[in-house]
C-alpha cells in the first residue's frame, strides 16, 4: 500500500522542466531495521549545512523490523517545512514497496533505485537511475555482515551527485552523526558515500531539474526532535521527579530527559542525582507517582499518549479536587483503541481538556515548535505550581519524533515559579492556614509541604469532599464553593496561559485558526490561497486552553473563521462551542484531515476553495 | 465534687518532650469494635513512645474502611486519603519528593489485594521506604459485607455465601517480591502489633505488616475467619517480641539460644523470643515454606515473618542528593546558562 494520494490540481501545477532550485521534495523508501535512518539524517543534515531549509519526516509502521518504512526530506527556499504531498525524488530500496511508490509518482520525477528491482519497466514518463547497490558495496565493505547497514549510505552519494548537494558538507554531517568515538565506521560509510557518488558521475547525465544551492537560511540554527526539545524544557524547568510507562511516541522523551540529567544534574560533589526518574508498571502508577511527588513539593511530570491518557483519567479528578501541580505531556497518536500508534493526529483534545469523572477542567498548553517545547514546559510548569493542578502539554507524533530546524533555545532567566507554599516561618507568623481559602480571590489557597516543621503545617488531602480547612465534608455549600472556587481558579488561569500567536492580514474577512502542528501547513495554505487565488486569510494559532480574549477578538474581526486540526471530530471547535456564543460559533467552520500523515497545505487549500466556492 | 484543688500533673513526656496530644487524630467514625480502631490507638503509643517529630509523618491511604483511619492518628502529620488501590504510587512520588518524610500507609484487603494488588506488588520489589499497613478484616465493609481476596476458602458471609476462591496472602507476596520486614499480627494483641510497629518505625526499608481486624458489623460471627472468636483460637505467635528503642539500653540478659536479637537501621534491636517452634525470620524460603505448613494446619503465624535489614531501599538505588527533591534551591535543579549553550553547539 502506497502511503500517499496524489491530487490532479497539483499535478497540472507541477512544471519539472523548470529548474528547480531548493524546493523539492526526497522520498526514501526503506526496510524498518535496515539503518537507514543514519543516511536519511546525513542526507538533510548536508542540506541543512547549505543554508536550505529543510525538515524531515519519517513515516514508520509499528514494528522493529523488516516493515516498509519511508523518511521524507522537504528542502524549502520560502522555508516552508510542512509536509508537501507529491515527491520530486524517490529513492527506492524496498523491493515490497517499489513499484506501488513509483506508480504514486507524477509525472517528470526522478527514481533512484535497485538496478535489479527493473523500475524503468513500470512507467516511461520519469527519469530513472539505477544503482548497482550489491556491487558498489562490496568493494568499499569488505565485512560481509555490514553490508546490509553500509549499503544505504551509497543513496547518500547518489543523491548528492545528481542535487549537487556538496560532498564537503556530506562528509562533516556523516563524521558528526558519528561521532568522535565511531570514527572508523564513519570513514567505512564515507567510502560509500563516495562510492554513490562516483557511480552517478560516471553513469547519469543528470536529467533532474533539482538542485540544491547554498543559501544562508539556516546559519546558527538547530535540528532537534520535539520529544528532545521537550525533554531539554523539562531539565532547564528545574524537573525533579519523572514517572513514566513506555508507550509511542513518547518514550523519547523519557530517553532524553535521562539522558540530559545524568548530563547537568548530578551533584558535582558527591555524584548524587538532584533528580528521580522512575520506570512505572503502567501508566495508572505513573500519574500516580507524579501527584504524590508534587504534593510532597517535587517538580513532577509524566509522558504519555493517547492510551495513557485514558489510564490516567481517575488520577487526573484527583489531582484537579485535591489541587495537586503536574505536568503530563502527551505526544498524541491517532486513536481510538491501539490505533496508529506510529501515525500522528490531534485527537486527545477533548478527551484532556475535561479528563476524569465529574466536572473538570484542565489547562492544555500547545506548542507548535521544538523551541516551543522548550519554552513551553517551563510555562507548563510555572502554570502547574501556581494554580496547583494538572496541566497538560499537547504535543504530537509529528512534532515530537520528527527532526525539525529551530532556532536555538533561549535560556529560563525567570525564576522558578513555586506557587503558594507557606514555610514553617510563615506559619509561625500567620498562626495557621486553611488550606482551601480564596484568600486571594483569584482561587488559589496555600498550601503547605508534608515536612515542614510546625504544628500548624499539617492538613488532610483527600478527593472526597472537603471544605475551605481541607476537612471531610458532604455538606451542599461546601461542595458548592469549592467547586466554584475551581471554576474562578480556572477563569484566573486564561491571563496566564500562553496567548495565541496571530498574523492578521489587514481587510481580510476569513480567517483561520490552527493549533501544533497544523501551524506549518496552515500557513503554507495561507500563500498558496494568495497566490492561486488572491485570497487572503488571517491566522489564530492556539497555544493554550483556557481560551483568552484574543480568540473571541480575532473570531470578532472576521465574518468566517475555518478551525483547521487532525482529528475526526473537530475537537477543537467542539471545546469552542463549549465556550463560546452563539453567534461567534455560528462564524465558524471545520477542515479536518485525519488520515494519520502530517497535514499538508493542499489539503488546507483545497478545502477551503471548495466551501468558499472559489 | 472536691473544691480542694490538687496540683496539676504534668503530662508525660516522650524522649523528644512531647505529650501525648500531638500524636492523636480526630474522632473516628468507623464502628464500635472495629479492629481498625484498635490500630489506630497503637499507631498513636508507637509514635509517641518512639520519639517521632508528628511533622516529619506523611500519613496515606487508598479507598475503604481502613483507608479513613490516617484521619484517626497523628493530627500533626500531613494526610493523603487518595484513590481506591493506588496508595502504593502516591506513596513512592511522595517519598521521592521528600525521603525525609516518615511515611506510613493503611490500606485494607480489597484496596491492597483486590484493585491495589498490581501496585502493591511492585511497591515490593522497589523496597520502597514505607510502612504499609493492611488492616485485614476480609470484607468489604463500606459496600456492606462483600469477600475480598484475602477471605479464606470456607469462609461464610452473613448471607450463607461460602468464599470457594483460594485467598491470597499479602505477607507471602511481601516475603517473595521483595519487602524487607513482613510481619503478621491481630488488632486484638496490644503487645505483639505494639513491638511489629515499632520495628517498622526503625527499619529503613519496606516494612509490611497485615494486621487481622475483625469487622464487628460484616464479618465477626460464626463462620467467619476473620473474627475475633477465630482469632483467638487459630493466632499463632512464632515468637515474644522485646522491641528496645536507640535510647534505651538492654536490660535484661537472656541465656543464648532463648533468642534472637536484630539490631535494626536506626540503632533499636529487636529481641525475639523463642517459643515452641523454631522461625528463623532472616530466611526468606524458610518463611515461606512455614507460612505454607501453617496455612495447611488452619493456624495463623503471626510475629515478625521476614527481616532483612541490609537490603537496599527505592532511595539508594536512585541515588538521590541527602535533601529532599522537592525543595532544592533553583541553582541546584536548573543547569547553568553554559549546560544549555553547549547542548545547542553539539545540534548545529
Amino acid at each position: 500500500m502506497s502511503t500517499f494520494e496524489v491530487s490532479p490540481a497539483a499535478a497540472a501545477d507541477d512544471d519539472l522542466q523548470k529548474s528547480i532550485v531548493n524546493d523539492f521534495s526526497i522520498q526514501v523508501a526503506t526496510v524498518n531495521g535496515s539503518g537507514s535512518q543514519t543516511a536519511n539524517n546525513v542526507l538533510m543534515r548536508s542540506i541543512f549545512q547549505m543554508g536550505v531549509p529543510v525538515s524531515g519526516k519519517n513515516l514508520f509502521p509499528s514494528n522493529i523490523q523488516g516493515l516498509p518504512t519511508w523518511f521524507t526530506i522537504r528542502a524549502n527556499n520560502h522555508g516552508y517545512i510542512g509536509r508537501k504531498r507529491e515527491i520530486d525524488l524517490l529513492v527506492a530500496m524496498n523491493p515490497e514497496t517499489a513499484r506501488e511508490d513509483v506508480a504514486a509518482l507524477l509525472p517528470g520525477a526522478s527514481v533512484v533505485y535497485d538496478a535489479p528491482l527493473k523500475l524503468e519497466e513500470v512507467r516511461s514518463d520519469l527519469h530513472f537511475y539505477p544503482v548497482p547497490f550489491d556491487k558498489l558495496v562490496g568493494p568499499v565493505c569488505p565485512e560481509a555482515r555490514l553490508r546490509k547497514l553500509v549499503r544505504n549510505m551509497i543513496y547518500d552519494g547518489v543523491v548528492a551527485q545528481l542535487l549537487s548537494i556538496d560532498l564537503e558538507e556530506m562528509h562533516k554531517a556523516l563524521f558528526k552523526q558519528f561521532g568522535p568515538r565511531k570514527v572508523k565506521a564513519a570513514e567505512l560509510n564515507w567510502g560509500a558515500v563516495q562510492a554513490g557518488a562516483k557511480y552517478a558521475q560516471e553513469n547519469f547525465e543528470s536529467q533532474t531539474s533539482l538542485r540544491v544551492e547554498r543559501m544562508d537560511q539556516t546559519a546558527g540554527k538547530i535540528i532537534i526532535d520535539g520529544n528532545s526539545a521537550t525533554a531539554l524544557g523539562a531539565v532547564f524547568a528545574g524537573v525533579t521527579v519523572v514517572a513514566w510507562y513506555p508507550i509511542t511516541p513518547s518514550s523519547s522523551v523519557i530517553d532524553a530527559i535521562t539522558g540530559y540529567l545524568r548530563k547537568t544534574r548530578l551533584d558535582p560533589e558527591t555524584g548524587k542525582a538532584t533528580f528521580a526518574v522512575l520506570q512505572a508498571e503502567d501508566q495508572l502508577a505513573s500519574i500516580g507517582m507524579v501527584i504524590g511527588a508534587g504534593w510532597s513539593g517535587a517538580r513532577a511530570m509524566t509522558a504519555t499518549s493517547g492510551p495513557g491518557i485514558s489510564l490516567m483519567s481517575e488520577f487526573v479528578g484527583l489531582g484537579y479536587y485535591a489541587e495537586i501541580p503536574a505536568v503530563i505531556v502527551d505526544v498524541q497518536r491517532v486513536g481510538p483503541s491501539t490505533g496508529l500508534p506510529t501515525r500522528t493526529q490531534q485527537c486527545d483534545i477533548l478527551s484532556a481538556a475535561t479528563l476524569s469523572h465529574g466536572d473538570t477542567k484542565h489547562p492544555m498548553i500547545i506548542p507548535g515548535s521544538p523551541e516551543e517545547c522548550f519554552s513551553m514546559m517551563n510555562d507548563a510548569f510555572n502554570l502547574a505550581e501556581k494554580f496547583q493542578t494538572p496541566v497538560f502539554v499537547m504535543t504530537d507524533l509529528d512534532l515530537g519524533m520528527n527532526n525539525w530546524m529551530s532556532d536555538a533555545f533561549e535560556y529560563p532567566t525567570q525564576p522558578i515559579a513555586r506557587g503558594k507554599v507557606l514555610s514553617a516561618e510563615d506559619l509561625e507568623r500567620l498562626g495557621g492556614f486553611a488550606r482551601y481559602k480564596d484568600v486571594d480571590g483569584d482561587g488559589v489557597g496555600y498550601r503547605t509541604l508534608p515536612g515542614t516543621a510546625h504544628a500548624k503545617a499539617a492538613y488532610f488531602t483527600r478527593g472526597s469532599g472537603h471544605d475551605a480547612e481541607a476537612k471531610y465534608s458532604e455538606r451542599p455549600d461546601d461542595y458548592v464553593n469549592n467547586v466554584d472556587r475551581l471554576l474562578r481558579k480556572f477563569e484566573e488561569m486564561r491571563k496566564h496561559v500562553p496567548a495565541p500567536e496571530i498574523q492578521t492580514v489587514e481587510n481580510a474577512s476569513t480567517g483561520f485558526i490552527c493549533y501544533g502542528t497544523s501551524k506549518y501547513a496552515t500557513e503554507e495554505s495561507r500563500d498558496q490561497l494568495l497566490a492561486e487565488h488572491g485570497f487572503e486569510i488571517s491566522i489564530l494559532r492556539l497555544r493554550a486552553y483556557p481560551f483568552n480574549q484574543d480568540l473571541t477578538d480575532f473570531i470578532d474581526r472576521h465574518s468566517r473563521v475555518y478551525v483547521v486540526e487532525q482529528n475526526r471530530d473537530g475537537q477543537m471547535l467542539e471545546l469552542m462551542k463549549m465556550e463560546l456564543t452563539p453567534d461567534r460559533v455560528s462564524k465558524l467552520r471545520s477542515i479536518r484531515y485525519y488520515g494519520g500523515l502530517p497535514i499538508d497545505a493542499r489539503t488546507i487549500t483545497d478545502d477551503l476553495v471548495m466551501q468558499e466556492g472559489l | 465534687m472536691s473544691t480542694t484543688s490538687a496540683p496539676p500533673k504534668s503530662p508525660k513526656l516522650n524522649h523528644i518532650g512531647l505529650e501525648v496530644l500531638p500524636y492523636k487524630g480526630g474522632k473516628t467514625t468507623l464502628c464500635a469494635g472495629c479492629g481498625h480502631n484498635s490500630i489506630s490507638q497503637r499507631i498513636i503509643e508507637s509514635f509517641y513512645e518512639m520519639g517521632i517529630e508528628p511533622w516529619s509523618v506523611a500519613k496515606l491511604s487508598g479507598i475503604g474502611c481502613s483507608s479513613k483511619s490516617p484521619a484517626y492518628f497523628l493530627n500533626q502529620a500531613h494526610g493523603f486519603n487518595g484513590v481506591h488501590g493506588r496508595a502504593p504510587a502516591i506513596s513512592t512520588g511522595a517519598m521521592l519528593g521528600n525521603r525525609n518524610l516518615v511515611g506510613i500507609v493503611v490500606s485494607g484487603d480489597g484496596d491492597t489485594a483486590s484493585i491495589g494488588l498490581g501496585q502493591y506488588i511492585h511497591m515490593l520489589r522497589r523496597n520502597v521506604p514505607l510502612i504499609y499497613i493492611i488492616e485485614n478484616n476480609g470484607v468489604y465493609g463500606l459496600t456492606k459485607g462483600q469477600f475480598s481476596a484475602t477471605a479464606d476458602v470456607g469462609s461464610k458471609l452473613k448471607s450463607g455465601t461460602i468464599n470457594e476462591l483460594p485467598p491470597i496472602d499479602t505477607c507471602l507476596l511481601g516475603i517473595e517480591m521483595g519487602a524487607t520486614l513482613v510481619a503478621r499480627s491481630f488488632s486484638g494483641d496490644k503487645n505483639q502489633l505494639k513491638s511489629v510497629l515499632k520495628a517498622a518505625i526503625a527499619h529503613q526499608g519496606l516494612a509490611v505488616l497485615d494486621v487481622i481486624s475483625p469487622c464487628t458489623t460484616f464479618n465477626d460471627h460464626v463462620g467467619s475467619t476473620k473474627s475475633y472468636t477465630y482469632m483467638k483460637e487459630h493466632d499463632e505467635p512464632i515468637h515474644d517480641i522485646d522491641f528496645v528503642p536507640y535510647f534505651e539500653e538492654i536490660e535484661v540478659d537472656i541465656a543464648e539460644g532463648e533468642a534472637r536479637n536484630v539490631e535494626l537501621h536506626d540503632g533499636s534491636t529487636l529481641r525475639l523470643r523463642k517459643l515452641d517452634r523454631d522461625y528463623d525470620p532472616t530466611d526468606r524460603y524458610g518463611a515461606i515454606h512455614k507460612l505454607q505448613d501453617a496455612a495447611e494446619a488452619e493456624e495463623i503465624l503471626t510475629g515478625i515473618l521476614y527481616i532483612d535489614n541490609k537490603a537496599d531501599t527505592l532511595v539508594d538505588m536512585l541515588n538521590l542528593v541527602d535533601e529532599p527533591l522537592g525543595t532544592l534551591p533553583d541553582t541546584r535543579v536548573r543547569p547553568p546558562q553554559a549546560a544549555l549553550e553547549e547542548i545547542m553547539e553539539s545540534l548545529r
